[in-house]
């Protein structure tokens, strides 16, 4: 008996004491930011003016989770249908996640500066009816838009198109280059419904009807979807990239495109700084003009945004510190991209020609975009029906199913998972 | 007698006294060598690919051996520039190192006359390289990627699960096999039912469940839902059923506690098939992917296993960091293999896997 | 083993035993008043109380709320934000003019990873098993450096299926080694992983790689319980070896095969992990199995609606067939040894 007391007593004081000497101390406040970068280029700056933050507000404990886009697509809404995740998050499904954004206007300190700043993207944040949340800020703003190896091109002897081109027209150019120098593979897109979405405007695709709902197969859509499938049958582009995923999976070309084996490629602007630090020297990426379509020479907006879940004054300080013409300046400088405000005065940090080109191209293309494709970009459903493009445009290529029948699924897809978010 | 026996034996389980080999013999190990050859063949190529500069990483054909393009400090010029060899108008051949590249010609230095400047196009030179290890492959993602995190937490969630494990399983096998209760039938069936429902089935509302103990992003999230290894009960209760029973009925005349029995004799008894069942929850746990993947999003708790599809998917331009990464991963498992590996063989045996 | 490595084993035991101990005797504290209380004859509950609580908790729980995430819809995670819907997911899943065409399916993705779970299992069990046992059989013969030979046949049985995965889509790739050597033996290029037809050959191939070690590990077990007499006799009688192998082996070692083939096709059906690595369920869906549909409409939906009430129900599905082949194999090891005590 005596001996179980003397075992009692001796075994809880040491597990308490275990238990003090392992607690930690939570002085400041935490803010989580759950953040995607493509590649170096954008990840080290953002730590660095974390990092910086951090240093100048001891109350304040910014953590800095770089995840892949993978988890940013899938995990985050996961996480935040459980109650739990990040309090801010670099978000590209800007209109997908909009019942989960907090309004952190009563924690900022001049909400009138975000307006006037990032005011038309404000609205792809906010719920239908509301005018006047803010959620967040535009981190960068992309367009989408081709790349070619202008190397190969010379090599080739063959002339770079000019504005005004055709989709055919340029597929026959890079057709062409590759025949000459056994190039691998002529053409190669990033595999994404939103990158098929510019030119399929171009080519007439509406995406929705007169009253507005999403109407996702028309003319437009698939003539668009038509070329893309004739070129993977013609060797245009290559099943090997398209065909080595499978369904909604992002995957873009960027190891065969620095490895010079891709002539063509179909991207966008956020490429810029990626390219600059992994291409480098050794090929010219020469950014060329959208090419046209009967209705339009367009690309798609979008870009991502900081966007905040939790209301309170630390995301508040934290959301204004790396919006300011400061911080947010420094950073489009460093990664090479478009800014998302009206009036940034950035001092781009690249002696590199092809990047100062490519820079110049895509912020010449913002004003040609067709208005589709901002109304697209902006509707809350977009990537239902970008999913739906791209799955079942892959399974049709690779032969699971005709092009007609996946025109067919592609509606279905759509109608299906709208009835199931919306009753009905 | 013994010695007729041993004869015998030795001529049926030897080659036919009558020819020296068999077909089958040579068959045989011509398919064990084909054998270790495609089971470890695999693991050297990767190796031997991890210490490849990306570029090394990308070329096709791709060599054996990891090489790079020998450098050269020219004078004159502050950066060491890469070595050629270039094929000249005339046809001969020199070495010439690349000042910069423009378009599809090259302005290129001769590194022993640096007075001479040649404009030559690209395609008429050839990189030299020589053997070269680039351990940087290994180094830049545990600093810059925090690689030495993932790898603590996979270390963290491997040792307290096999821990938790073997502690709960022991006692439910000791329960099962050493005593006569009401329902113990019904615990048996219960416990090998559960056997036949694997997580897959169960993802999303065991999801559910650990959300509403909040243990979403918690590594305890990852460690507690398969603690309970129906497996793990039936291992040990196999070999408990062979203890005796006089060593139990005496520790309790002794007036031993029944914990203490269980921890003091059976216990240290059990250690064969416990030693099985901590390597097989050690293998388990360090290569869990499909849990961890959907509880774990803050990357501060990510394992490895995670960490690396991540990276994988998100780096596919970047070869060189996957593949050292993936060796990082496997290593610890390698080294359980080459220490343990009698155990792991003879274990399985002895413990009968019905 | 030397006197060093017995001195580092017994130092490693002891350093061990001290939180080992600490833990024992913590928890005795809460033991020794229970079995004051309840007494030697209910102790084994309480042993069995934690394990049956886990399973409560993570099996039975889960199992009941999958049922009830099955029969209610919406996007929404918690249960106060769903609605009950029936049998609407089930009718969903199961609406197909030809179950042969998984094209004219409502579900098509969840018909075309049952598909290809069939075809694949088919053929990854039925080649594992004939490898297992020819890889058992000649590890059985007096070789040279047999122990060696057993341990490397395992070794990728111990590796993670994402390491798994990666090393083989990183051989198998257009630009991979394997090709390499294909093309420098005068062949083409191959499209190992992006060509469907081949994609779901890799696949199974990878899947047999990863796993044969561990089931030629238990029918060498039973090929060592076989008592070597009967070799003897037959010897005697002058039996060829094909005779002998089919006659007597083969038969004895039925029982181990019959759990081969039940772990290896329970292990089969739920096949996700490497092969999502490998292949990523692409080209198209040729290599989807039905556990990727399941991870993919509920958790891995790239933004479209996360629908947990369709991957709960296609869940229980899949549970259900599990269930039914388990049963039948069941069935089928009874019948045999019915068999075997009739002779």
């Amino acid at each position: 008996m005596i001996k179980y007391f003397f075992k009692a007593v001796s075994v809880t004081a040491i597990t308490i004491s275990l238990t003090l000497v392992s607690a930690v101390s939570f002085a400041a406040t935490d803010v989580r930011i759950m953040w995607y970068g493509d590649g170096d280029k954008e990840n080290v700056p953002i730590q660095g003016q974390i990092d910086a933050f951090n240093a100048a507000n001891s109350d304040i404990n910014v953590i800095l989770d770089i995840v892949p886009y993978d988890a940013i697509m899938n995990t985050l809404p996961i996480q935040l249908a459980a109650g739990e995740g990040p309090d801010i998050a670099r978000v590209t499904d800007l209109g997908g996640l909009n019942k989960y954004y907090a309004d952190i206007t009563p924690h900022v300190a001049n909400p009138q500066y975000y307006e006037d700043s990032f005011g038309p993207f404000l609205k792809w944040y906010r719920k239908a009816g509301d005018t006047s949340s803010i959620h967040g800020f535009h981190s960068t703003m992309t367009v989408t838009g081709p790349y070619v190896n202008k190397t190969l091109f010379e090599q080739a002897g063959v002339d770079l198109l000019g504005p005004g081109a055709t989709w055919a027209e340029w597929a026959d150019a890079a057709n062409a280059v590759a025949s000459k120098l056994d190039i691998p593979i002529p053409m190669a897109w990033d595999r994404s419904g939103h990158r098929v979405s510019g030119p399929a405007v171009s080519m007439g695709a509406q995406y929705f009807d007169a009253s507005g709902d999403p109407k996702l197969v028309d003319d437009g859509l698939k003539a668009m979807t038509q070329m893309l499938y004739d070129w993977h049958q013609n060797g245009t582009m290559s099943k090997d990239l398209w065909g080595s995923v499978s369904g909604t999976k992002y995957h873009a070309p960027n190891d065969w495109w620095n490895a010079a084996e891709v002539v063509f490629m179909m991207s966008g602007s956020w490429q810029i700084g990626r390219f600059a630090n992994e291409v480098g020297d050794d090929f010219d990426w020469w950014a060329v003009p959208a090419p046209c379509g009967p209705a339009a020479c367009t690309g798609m907006p979008g870009g991502n945004a900081l966007l905040a879940f939790t209301a309170n004054d630390a995301v508040g300080r934290v959301m204004d510190y790396l919006s300011s013409k400061e911080q947010l300046g420094a950073f489009i400088g460093e990664v090479l991209a478009i800014p998302g405000h009206l009036d940034l005065p950035v001092d781009y940090q690249t002696d590199d020609p092809n990047a100062k080109h490519a820079l110049e191209t895509f912020a010449g293309a913002v004003p040609t975009i067709d208005q589709v494709a901002f109304d697209l970009q902006a509707h809350v459903d977009n990537r239902i029906m970008f999913n739906a493009i791209i799955s079942r445009l892959g399974q049709a290529i690779v032969g699971e199913m005709s092009l007609e029948e996946a025109w067919v699924k592609m509606d279905e897809d759509v109608e299906k998972q709208l009835k199931e978010k919306y009753g009905g | 007698m013994g010695n007729t026996a041993s004869l015998v034996k030795n001529i049926v389980t030897q080659k036919k006294y009558k020819e020296k080999y068999h077909w089958t013999d040579y068959f045989s190990y011509f398919y064990l060598f084909l054998g270790v050859f495609l089971m470890f063949g695999p693991i050297i190529w990767l190796g031997l690919s991890s210490v490849k500069t990306l570029a090394g990483i990308q070329e096709y054909p791709p060599t054996i051996l990891p090489l790079s393009q020998i450098q050269v400090e020219v004078d004159g010029y502050e950066k060491p520039l890469s070595l050629y060899n270039v094929t000249l108008e005339d046809g001969s051949t020199t070495e010439l190192a690349e000042i910069k590249r423009v378009g599809i010609t090259s302005k290129m230095v001769d590194p022993k006359d640096t007075e001479q400047t040649y404009k030559i196009p690209i395609d008429k030179r050839e990189k030299i390289r020589e053997f070269s290890v680039q351990w940087d492959n290994y180094l830049d993602p545990l600093r810059k990627y925090n690689f030495l995190l993932y790898f603590k937490n996979s270390i963290f969630v491997t040792v307290i699960a096999t821990i938790i494990t073997l502690i709960i399983n022991s006692m439910a096998a000791y329960a099962l096999s050493i005593y006569e209760f009401r329902g113990k039938n019904i615990a048996l069936v219960f416990v090998i039912g559960t056997l036949l429902i694997p997580l897959t089935i169960i993802l999303v509302p065991v999801f559910y469940v650990i959300a509403n103990f909040g243990m979403i992003n918690s590594l305890w999230g990852v460690i507690l839902p398969g603690a309970a290894t129906p497996t793990g009960v039936f291992l040990l209760r196999q070999y408990m059923l062979t203890l005796p029973r006089e060593l139990i009925e005496a520790a309790r005349m002794d007036h031993a506690s029944e914990w203490a029995i269980y921890w003091r004799i059976v216990l240290p008894l059990s250690i064969p098939a416990i030693a099985v069942l901590a390597i097989f929850s050690i293998m388990w746990r360090w290569n869990d992917f499909l849990w961890p993947l959907i509880v774990l999003s803050k990357s501060e708790v990510y394992t490895l296993q995670i960490a690396l599809n991540a990276f994988h998917g998100e780096l596919t331009s970047q070869w060189n960091y996957v593949l050292a990464m993936t060796m990082v991963t496997l290593l610890p498992i390698a080294l359980i293999f080459t220490y343990l590996q009698k155990f792991i063989t003879t274990g399985i045996a002895s413990t009968g896997m019905k | 083993m030397s006197n060093i490595r017995i001195n580092i084993k017994n130092f490693f035991i002891r350093v061990f035993n001290i939180p080992f101990a600490f833990l024992m005797h913590a928890i005795d504290i809460i033991m020794w008043p229970i079995q004051k209380i309840i007494g030697v004859r209910n102790m084994p509950y309480i042993f069995l109380l934690p394990n049956l609580i886990f399973f409560g908790l993570f099996v039975i729980v889960p199992l009941g709320v999958n049922v009830a995430f099955s029969v209610t819809g919406g996007d929404e995670l918690l249960f106060a934000d769903r609605e009950f819907s029936g049998a609407k997911h089930y009718n969903y899943l199961f609406d197909c003019e030809n179950y042969l065409n998984a094209n004219s399916c409502t579900e098509d993705f969840f018909w075309r990873g049952v598909h290809n779970t069939i075809f694949f299992v088919i053929f990854q069990v039925g080649l594992m098993i004939f490898f297992s046992l020819l890889t058992a059989v000649i590890l059985n013969k007096k070789i040279i450096g047999r122990g060696f030979f057993r341990s490397v046949f395992f070794f990728p049985v111990l590796l993670s299926p994402v390491v798994v995965g990666l090393i083989w889509q990183w051989i198998l790739l257009k630009n991979g080694i394997l090709n390499a050597f294909i093309e420098a033996n005068g062949g083409d290029k191959f499209s190992f992983l992006t060509d469907p037809g081949w994609a779901m050959t890799s696949s199974i191939f990878v899947s047999i790689w990863a796993h044969m070690g561990f089931y030629t590990l238990i029918v060498l077990a039973g090929l060592q319980a076989i008592p070597p007499n009967l070799y003897e006799a037959a010897e005697m009688d002058g039996t060829s070896r094909e005779r002998t192998f089919f006659r007597i082996t083969l038969p004895l070692l039925m029982p181990n095969l019959l759990v081969v083939f039940i772990l290896a096709s329970i292990k089969g059906v739920q096949t996700f992990d490497e092969i999502y690595v490998l292949t990523g369920g692409g080209p198209g869906t040729s290599t989807s199995l039905i556990v990727q549909y399941i991870f993919t409409t509920g958790f891995a939906s790239s933004g479209s609606v996360q629908n947990f009430g369709l991957a709960a129900a296609a869940s229980m599905v899949l549970g259900i067939v599990l269930l039914l082949l388990t049963l039948i194999q069941l069935y089928l090891s009874r019948s045999r040894e019915n068999k075997h005590q009739e002779i």
